[in-house]
Formats: C-alpha cells, structure tokens, sequence
C-alpha cells in the first residue's frame, strides 16, 4: 500500500489500541530489549521464555514485543513491563528464574517484584 | 504562576504531542472559555514529564493531581467536575500505590533523569522492526510537513536556525552544509574528478548517511540504527528533499549484523508504504536509499575516503577543495552527515528550531549521544544536553568509578580525542570547550580512566591504533605516527630518552598542521593530551624507569611482602610459569628471572601481600 499523508493519522489510530494498552481492560505489556547489547547477555532466553510463560498460561491478553537497547547496557537483560494503566516498570539482570517470578507475581498477580525492578515510569524525552 | 485559582500543567514532550497532548490543551482552554473560567484558571504548557508512556499528562497545581491518558472527549466533563465543582475526577488520575519503599521513578535514577532524550526518543519504546510503531509514535509526520507544506529553502532555514551541528565529529553546521549542496551546480561534465565513466545521469546529486562507526568502545550510531531504523530514513528524506538529492547510500560497518539487518528490513517497509521510490507520500518527490557495507577501514569515516570506497576505489582521502558539496560521489555534488545528526532532523521539523535551539549552550545546541565505557560503574548509552558537565556524565550518569577507585581521565573523541584530567572535569560538554581542553567532540565515545591506567600506556595503545589505521596517503600521517609509536614505546619498555618529550610534542604539533585528513589531524591528540595533563607520569618512565600505575610491563616487579603473606599458596599454584615457591604457611617468594609479570598473583592475592613497583 502507497501510503498518502492522510494514511500516517490512520496508521496511528489504528495502532493506538496495541501501542497505549488503553481499550481492552487487563492487558499487559512485555517488551524485551533486545539491542545488540541485550542479545550478547542472554535477552533472546529471556524473550522466549517470556513467550512461553505465556503460552503455558493460555494468556490471551499478554503482548510480548521487542525494542532496541534501554540505555543501560551493563544491565541487561532487561525488559519492561506495562500493566494497562499503569506506569511501566523496568526489571533489570534477568536470568529465566527471574522471569518466572515476574511473570507469577507482576503480570498475573499484579505485584511488582521490587527486588529486580530497577525503575517506574519512562524517559525524559525532548 | 500568577495568581490564579489553578494552574494546569499541559506536558508538550514529544511523547504526549503524539498522544494530541495539543488538542486536549486546547480543548481546556475551549471549556474554561464556555464556563468563564479564564480569569481563574492558568493552562500552561510544559517540558516532558517523563510519564511518557501515559500522555497525554496533566498537573493541577497547587493540589498536584496528575491526571493522564487524556483524550479531547474527557475534558468537558473533568472541567466541569473539578474546576466548576470542585470534585477531582477519579478515574483519570494515576495514583501510585502506597508503600514504605516505593521503586524509583526513572526521573529519580541520575542514569535515566540527568539524560535528555532527542535523537533516542524512541529507544526502548518501539518494535524497530515494525514501521508501523514509528509512525503511531509520530513517524514519518515531520517528512509529511516537509513535502506538503515546506519549501526546500524553508527546511534548510530551518536548519539552520535550530543551530543543528554535525554529530560525527568536527561540528559543521549542518544547514549550512545542505545549503552549499544545494546550490552546487551540477558539473555536465563526465570527465570531472571521480567520474568513472558509468555516470549517473547529470542532474544527480546524492546525499549519504555514515554508519562506518569506526572507533573503539563507540556504539551511539549503532544503537540508533538498531532501535530507531526509520529516525534515519526519515531524516535522510527530509535532508534529500531540502537539497534536491535522487539518491542516498548508507554506509554501514560490516561488524553491525544486527543493525543492518534491522535498516534493511526499514528499508522494505518504507518501500511498501512508498515512504521510499518514485512520488513518495503521492507527492512529486522520488528518492530512494541503498545501503553499502564497509570492510572495517577507520578512515572511511573521513568522508572523502568513504566516497572513494563507495565508488569502489581505495579508501583514501583527497585534498579538499572542491569539497564533497561541489564534486563528491561520481563527481556530483554530494552532502554526507552521520547517523545521529540524520536522526536529529524529523525532530527539528516536528517541533521547530526555536524549541531545538533552547537546548543546549551559546554554540553548541541540542544533545549528545555518548556510548560511556571504561572503568566507570553504568556502562551504557547516554543522550545529554549539551553544555552539561563531565562531571555529571561520570559521576552522576555514570555512578562513579567502581571499586573504590580514583578517577583520572575521561578520553572524549575516541583515538583521535584527547585525555582531560580531573582539574578540568566541570568542562561543559560542546565543540568548543572540548577543543581547548585539547580533545574534540569526536562521534561520542567516552572512555573512562581511573589510577589504574597509565596514561603513557594510553597514548601508546591510541597511536598504535591510528598508526595501523593510517592509508599512507600523505607521510606526515604514515612516517609521523610509526615514529611517534616508535618513541612512545621505547618509553613503555625503559628506554626512553630525555628530549623525548619535547620531540612527542614537535611532532604531534607538524602532524596535526600537515597531514591530509582528519585522522592524521587528530591521531596526535592522545599524546599531546597525555603529556600536557600528566607529563610527571612521562618524566617518571624515562628518568627513574618507573611507571606510577604499575602498567608498563617492563618497569614494574611483583614481590610478597613477607608482612601479608600467609603462605595460602593461592599464588603459587596460579602462576603460569612457576616461578613462585614457597611451603605452605611459609611466606613465598617471586623469582624475578622465571617471572613473566602476567599480574596473576597479584589479582589472586586474598591478603593483599603482592607488590607491585
């Protein structure tokens, strides 16, 4: 599809529903980063157990996606997790133990596990 | 704020505007007007908040309610609530849970809130690998201004305004450079320098983007690449239509496997979208990008030889005049940026060069994009303001230097910067400052150094670098660095001379006046550095033949001091050659002829008994 300037607004709405969490209630959020940085850590173990946690749980309303590198390289991995409504938390030196935990207790219990979180909210931007 | 009732905080961050952080603003003032609240109630608009991901955010102030995820269809209904009636709306506020030990904000992490994030907007944030998570955050909207209501005159202008810099290293205005570009005339004729015969068509100008991140411990073009492919294009795009370029090359490291992969993908996609090709956005602009791999040459980051590598030649540099601008790749004129200054553009369009310029110092405006590494505790990716400190960088960005350690030099510039002292650490961070202090701004690799480093050792490792890297084109560069190498080793090994200094210094001096290109400019920068700020650690290798940081291998002797020494044996049994003995419980002893000064022992040593002198 050719797009036309009109389309990028489109594009936007569209995509407002997965990007913001916002429309459908109890949706979670799963974003690994996976930076070159990430990745030389071990992020990949971290993103497919992720995946298959969520598989194993039947989970229908849990997005896993992908970026690039927070920042914080010496880190990682890490990911951030988003609970719809609620500011993002960023764990940090994830090993799949880890991830198991955060995914009982943050995405299905709903409790941040403070002892890998590293930090709420996001960045300064601009 | 006046003396008003209330005063409402509107964010206007990047972040919350592509949310519509605008029309929720003015759909307040729209309902404070009907209600005649205007006297009463202040609506102001402010800097990023942080809470990106939950913009549009509003702060009723003095009460500091926070309301977020505001949309324009909310307002009516929160104004008449809680402004007329005086009855905060629940269900749009966020309201952290309580506790005793709350985890930090990220605006409370000096990491993540001494940083300023432009031309990394995106890290983190989105799927790089979908175009269409750049465009919901705003994507492709400030190329979309351009075509329909900007004239090329009017980008550069732009541009220019902003006070935008070249990021890869020497600081050129950027707007200015398009400018010359753009009034270049197109030579017809095909026999003009660096026309091979198989010649574009005569009207071609081309611009190109340099990915060819060459030096060691930098990672800032990378990581943009890998987490916001389509920042690139998109300024590539505006950069094409702003001088009247047909084609663009992105010339990439081949050791970037990750990000090219990642900018190819961008490139189908945009392709798809017809964002790249013939009548992008249905307008009549037509511009396309090929990407070109480099072999891991260190001076193909100087742009004249990373147009001859790209037209397939060797990689060398050329004198300039005529410069790139006139008669670059093929002959046509042609205007090259890096990575970060491309991915700086969409940004200007979007928010204009008066929001731009704010940031930053007098001359220097806007970000940086710095990769810290070296002995400091959060290694990582940084973006700052410029004008911010060194000392802020490594001590508050940074966390300081670990294991307790003393800091002793920052290296900015990579092997073409200089080493600044601790004396000189409140430095604010632009091209000019950098620049006295003897270093340059170079493409933003930062080097920590604490008393562990000899700063000898420091000018030799940089020179052998450069010394490899050098083309050989012009023999300031080729004869110089291989003998000021040869100098600067036989200073590491205890045979250094007095006079040795002052010949470094002689040198580094011609070279940086006589060589051809900016590697050959800048390649004396270590030792000239190094020398000015911590000449006694020079004066110490060649008249008492000893290295202070207890580096140099040939000026240094491990011993047990009998004191420590429990007689563990750790020692002994780790050494590589042998040449420790000793009974156990006994203290051991190092035999100086077998010992090959490896430091093992020393870094086994549980007891602290290893010497080094």
């Amino acid at each position: 599809m050719k797009l036309k300037p009109e389309d990028l607004n489109k594009i936007r709405e569209r995509m407002k529903s997965t990007s913001r969490l916002r429309e459908a209630e109890g949706k979670a959020k799963i974003n690994v980063h996976l930076g070159t940085c990430g990745i030389a850590s071990g992020a990949r173990e971290i993103l497919h157990t992720f995946l298959e946690l969520v598989e194993a749980s039947g989970a229908d309303d849990v997005l896993v996606t992908t970026s690039g590198c927070a920042g914080l390289c010496k880190r990682e991995p890490m990911a951030t997790i988003e609970i719809a409504g609620q500011a993002p938390v960023k764990y940090v030196d994830l090993t799949p133990e880890k991830v198991k935990k955060v995914f009982e207790e943050h995405i299905k219990g709903g409790t941040v596990v403070k002892e890998y979180a590293l930090a709420v909210g996001s960045e300064r931007l601009g | 704020m006046g003396n008003y009732r209330f005063n409402l905080l509107v964010c206007a961050g990047t972040g919350c505007v592509s949310n519509n952080a605008f029309k929720v603003k003015a759909a307040l003032e729209k309902e404070i007007e009907k209600h005649k609240l205007q006297e009463e109630i202040q609506v102001i608009s402010t800097g990023c908040n942080g809470f990106c991901a939950n913009g549009p955010i509003m702060v009723v102030k003095p009460d500091d309610i926070f309301y977020q995820l505001l949309t324009e269809e909310d307002i009516p209904g929160l104004v008449e609530e809680h402004f007329l009636k005086g009855r905060p709306v629940e269900k749009l506020m966020y309201t952290p849970a309580k506790d005793e030990h709350p985890i930090p904000k990220m605006s409370d992490i000096p990491f993540f809130g001494k940083q300023q994030l432009i031309a990394l907007s995106n890290r983190g944030l989105i799927d790089p690998e979908n175009i269409d998570e750049y465009i919901a955050l705003g994507g492709y909207q400030a190329l979309a201004k351009v075509l329909t209501k900007m004239t090329p005159e009017q980008v550069i202008e732009e541009i220019q305004t902003a006070g935008l810099r070249g990021r890869g290293g020497a600081g050129f205005p950027t707007g200015k450079k398009w400018e010359f570009c753009r009034n270049a005339l197109v030579s017809e004729d095909s026999s003009a320098p660096g026309n091979n015969g198989n010649s574009p068509s005569a009207a071609d100008k081309y611009i190109i983007c340099n990915a060819d991140e060459g030096d060691p411990g930098a990672f800032m073009d990378r990581s943009i690449v890998e987490s916001d492919p389509h920042a690139l294009l998109e300024g590539m795009l505006i950069g094409a239509y702003a001088i009247g370029a047909t084609h663009g090359f992105i010339y990439i490291r081949g050791e970037y496997p990750l990000a090219l992969e990642r900018l190819t993908q961008a490139l189908e996609q945009a392709r798809e979208y017809g964002l790249l090709g013939d009548e992008i956005l249905g307008t009549g602009f037509s511009f396309d990008i090929s990407v070109s791999k480099g072999a891991g040459a260190f001076v193909c980051g100087e742009e004249t030889s990373l147009i001859g590598s790209l037209e397939g030649k060797l990689p060398e540099p050329r004198v300039r005049p005529p410069y790139p601008a006139q008669s670059g790749y093929m002959g046509k004129p042609t205007n090259i940026n890096n990575v970060e200054t491309w991915a700086n553009v969409p940004h200007i369009i979007n928010r204009g060069a008066a929001w731009f310029s704010s940031i930053g110092t007098e001359t220097s405006k806007g970000t940086k994009v710095f990769s810290l590494v070296g002995k400091v505790n959060n290694t990582g990716l940084v973006e700052v303001p410029m004008g911010i400190t060194m000392r802020e960088i490594v001590f508050d960005i940074g966390g300081g230097i670990p294991d307790g350690k003393k800091f002793k030099a920052v290296q900015t510039g990579g092997p073409s910067g200089g080493c600044i002292p601790e004396s000189l650490l409140d430095t604010p961070v632009d091209y000019e400052s950098l620049v006295q202090a003897g270093s340059i701004m170079g493409s933003g690799g930062m080097i920590v150094m604490d008393e562990g480093n000899c700063m000898v050792e420091v000018a030799r490792y940089f020179v052998s670098f450069t010394q490899q890297e050098s083309c050989g084109k012009c023999t300031p560069c080729r004869e110089g660095t291989w003998h000021m190498l040869n100098i600067l080793e036989n200073i590491s090994q205890g045979k250094g001379q007095e006079g040795d200094i002052e010949l470094l210094e002689k040198m580094g001096r011609y070279i940086k006046e006589t060589a051809l290109c900016g590697l050959g400019n800048t390649a004396p920068n270590p030792v000239l550095t190094t020398i000015r700020y911590f000449r006694n650690e020079y004066e110490a290798h060649i008249r008492e033949k000893r290295c202070p940081a207890g580096v140099c291998k040939a000026l240094i002797t491990y011993s047990i001091d009998p004191e420590n020494c429990t007689g563990c044996t750790a020692c002994a049994k780790n050494c590589p050659v042998a040449c420790i003995s000793g009974e156990r419980k006994q203290t051991h002893v190092i035999n100086q002829e077998k010992c090959i000064k490896c430091g093992m022992c020393y870094s086994v040593c549980n007891f602290d008994a290893v010497r080094v002198r």
